[in-house]
Order: structure tokens, then C-alpha cells, then sequence
């Protein structure tokens, strides 16, 4: 296997640990491939690579809300690769173009490339926050963005610990929902 | 949005996952549906009053082993097909077996049976009762196994609507086994089998609608 998938399955099993810093690097690794995989991908199709940075950011946010699905004895390529290409066919349909035909088998392309230019999607997390329900929003600002621990959050928002984890979950799960909303409008 | 931020924010207070959820809540599903396929065919048609009968309690054994197996090998699959990539890793191959192990044990009773019996042995009393119940029986299992894959990733919606439908009307199949009392192997392997692939192309087609993330 190439040094990629391992040192990324790495990184991704530490994650799943509860090792944050590997997450981040793991997210942040992935991001450039991802980044190059989409731009390819797009242009391609003949579609414009500014929409690859929104793609980027859907995948890792699914990469992120859905790692519980990753079985380590498995390959981490083609789990990544089988996300990355559902959120494009599904952006392909949510934003009306024709299908385009994406191939099934390409799973090595995907961590060939990187593209490690950071950059902006046209989401705006704010507004996006502004629309989720209270407690998800509140325990998302306290542990996601302010750094809170879970039971600094809890005493703050008055909430149980478990109530603050579940809504930071169910929180993120509807961002995703959210972002996929708002390319249909 | 800049996506170091979004990494950023995804990657603070990581919790630590459980990576076998998939497949806990894949399971419950799976049992919840057997509980209500049983349930619904106590309650409403009640179990077959004849089991004194020659040679009843071999084909209620044989109507269970294969519906059983049908749950067995879909629900193995459908927790792969549930994951991200897992459509890769169910091969169609493999969940037809037990419809072909039963298409052969008819076919060899057919064969040692006098051409007289075969229309008998085939149309059975109520062919028609158990096309239409084992859909309807399967109606509340399908619907516990797609809450559960719903909560799951999968990529290939109509493989896993598909799965969904099988292991439900599987799971139905082991309810009207308890009440059904068409004793002949190729009665099974046509109605019992044409019934429960009717569920699994329901699934298939429900499944793009009921299953997107």
C-alpha cells in the first residue's frame, strides 16, 4: 500500500481514539487531496473549480460526522474515496447539472494528488450556525469553536455532558443537512 | 468559510467512536424486525393449528431454515453496504444461495414425485395469501432496518435499499412460516422466494428516496 493510506489510516485510528491533534492533521492531510481530487474531477466535467473548496469542505464535515462507519480492519482509501465521491454526484444532482459519469474504480487517484492551497468555500458558518436550533448551537460555540471540555460546557449551557455531546453531534449532522439545503435554493 | 477553520472547529474535543455502531445498530434493528414480523403474525393470523400433522413440523422447519438463512446472509451484507465503499464487498453471487439451495431441493422432490401431484405441488391452497402477506408482514421490519441504515453512510442507496428489503422479507418470511400450511418444496421456493425478492426490489427502489445523507 502506498505511505499515504498508511500514515493516513494512522492518523485517522488516532482520531477515532479521541486523539485531536491527529484528527486535525488528519483532516488537514486529506484536505489537499480531496482539494485535488475535486478540482480534477470538475474541471473535467467542465464545471468550474471554485466549487471545489464547498465540495472539500462537505466531504470533510461527512468524513467527520460519519468516522464511526470506517471499520479499521478495513483500507482507508476506499472508504474515503466511496465519501468523496457520493457528496460529488450527490452535489452534481443537488445543483442540477447533468450527471456526469464519475468512475467507481478510481479509489487510487484520490491520495495521489495534493493541493494544499487553503482556501474559502462560499459557505458562511455563521449565518449557517445562526439557523441550527439553540442547544446545538450553543454546544457547538462552547466545544467546537470556543475549545470548551465537555464538562466546562455542560455546566455553562446547564446542560448534562451527555446532552452537550449528543447535540454537538446531531449539531454537526445538521450543518451538513443545511449546506446541502442551501445549493438547492 | 475557510476550510482551515472548518478544520479547526471539526477537530477540537475529539470524542473517541465506536466503530462496531454500524453493525450494534444494524443488529437491533434486525431483532426489533423479528419481533414484530412474530409478533404481527401471532396477533393477526395466528400460528397454524395442523402441526400434528405428517410431516408438518419438517416443512415449518424447512420454511424457517430458509427464511433464517436469507436474514443470515443479508444482514451480513447489509452492515458492509451500510458503510461508505461496502457495496464493493456484496457480491449479488452470494445472496442468491439460498434461493438456489431451495430451487434444487424443489426441483429434486418434483422429480420424485408423480407428474399428477406437480400443479398441486407447485400452486399449493394459498399461493396468493403468501405473496401478498409476507410483503405486508415485512412493511414494519423494513422500515426498523432502514431507520438504522439511515443512521449509517451508505453510497449505493438502491444496493442498500435492496439489502433492506431482502433481510426484512426475510424476516417476514419467518413469521408466516409459523402460520403458512402449504407443505411442498417447490411451493416454498416459488412463493416464499418470489415474495421476499419482491421486497428486496421494493428496497431497491425505495432506496435512493429513504436512504440519502
Amino acid at each position: 500500500m502506498t505511505s499515504d493510506e498508511v500514515a493516513l489510516k494512522a492518523l485517522m485510528i488516532a482520531g477515532l481514539e479521541g486523539d485531536s491533534a491527529a484528527h486535525r492533521m488528519f483532516l488537514q492531510r486529506l484536505s489537499g487531496q480531496l482539494r485535488a481530487f475535486y478540482k480534477g474531477k470538475l474541471l473535467r466535467i467542465g464545471r468550474s473549480a471554485a466549487e471545489a473548496e464547498d465540495l472539500v469542505q462537505e466531504a470533510l464535515v461527512a468524513v467527520h460526522i460519519q468516522r464511526d462507519t470506517y471499520d479499521p480492519a478495513e483500507l482507508l482509501t476506499p472508504w474515503v474515496y466511496a465519501i468523496a465521491r457520493y457528496k460529488l454526484i450527490d452535489h452534481l444532482r443537488r445543483t442540477r447539472a447533468s450527471l456526469a459519469h464519475v468512475p467507481i474504480d478510481d479509489a487510487k487517484g484520490l491520495l495521489a494528488e495534493d493541493d494544499l492551497v487553503a482556501a474559502e468555500s462560499a459557505y458562511d458558518l455563521e449565518k449557517l450556525m445562526a439557523k441550527l436550533p439553540q442547544k446545538m448551537r450553543v454546544a457547538i460555540q462552547c466545544v467546537k469553536l470556543e475549545g470548551l471540555s465537555v464538562a466546562e460546557a455542560a455546566g455553562k449551557c446547564g446542560m448534562s455532558e451527555s446532552a452537550v455531546k449528543v447535540n454537538v453531534h446531531r449539531g454537526l449532522r445538521a450543518l451538513a443537512a443545511l449546506i446541502a439545503r442551501e445549493k438547492e435554493t | 468559510m475557510r476550510t482551515d477553520d472548518l478544520i479547526a472547529m471539526l477537530g477540537t474535543n475529539v470524542e473517541p467512536v465506536n466503530h462496531r455502531r454500524v453493525a450494534q445498530t444494524v443488529s437491533s434493528a434486525i431483532a426489533i424486525g423479528a419481533a414484530t414480523s412474530l409478533g404481527l403474525t401471532l396477533v393477526a393470523s395466528g400460528v397454524r393449528t395442523d402441526l400434528n400433522a405428517v410431516g408438518a413440523w419438517t416443512f415449518l422447519a424447512v420454511k424457517l431454515g430458509f427464511a433464517v438463512a436469507i436474514v443470515a446472509v443479508g444482514s451480513v451484507h447489509l452492515v458492509r453496504a451500510a458503510r461508505p465503499g461496502g457495496e464493493r464487498k456484496t457480491p449479488i453471487s452470494i445472496l442468491t444461495l439460498p434461493f438456489i439451495a431451495m430451487m434444487v431441493l424443489a426441483a429434486i422432490s418434483i422429480a420424485y414425485a408423480p407428474s399428477s401431484h406437480w400443479s398441486r405441488m407447485v400452486v399449493g391452497d394459498q399461493w396468493l395469501e403468501c405473496l401478498v402477506s409476507i410483503p405486508v408482514i415485512a412493511v414494519m421490519p423494513f422500515a426498523a432496518v432502514v431507520w438504522a441504515v439511515r443512521r449509517s453512510a451508505p453510497t449505493s442507496l438502491e444496493r442498500a435499499g435492496a439489502l433492506a428489503g431482502l433481510v426484512a422479507g426475510g424476516l417476514s418470511a419467518v413469521g408466516y412460516a409459523l402460520h403458512c400450511t402449504d407443505d411442498s418444496l417447490p411451493f416454498v421456493a416459488l412463493w416464499y422466494g418470489a415474495a421476499v425478492a419482491l421486497c428486496a426490489l421494493a428496497g431497491a427502489i425505495l432506496g435512493p428516496r429513504l436512504l440519502r445523507w
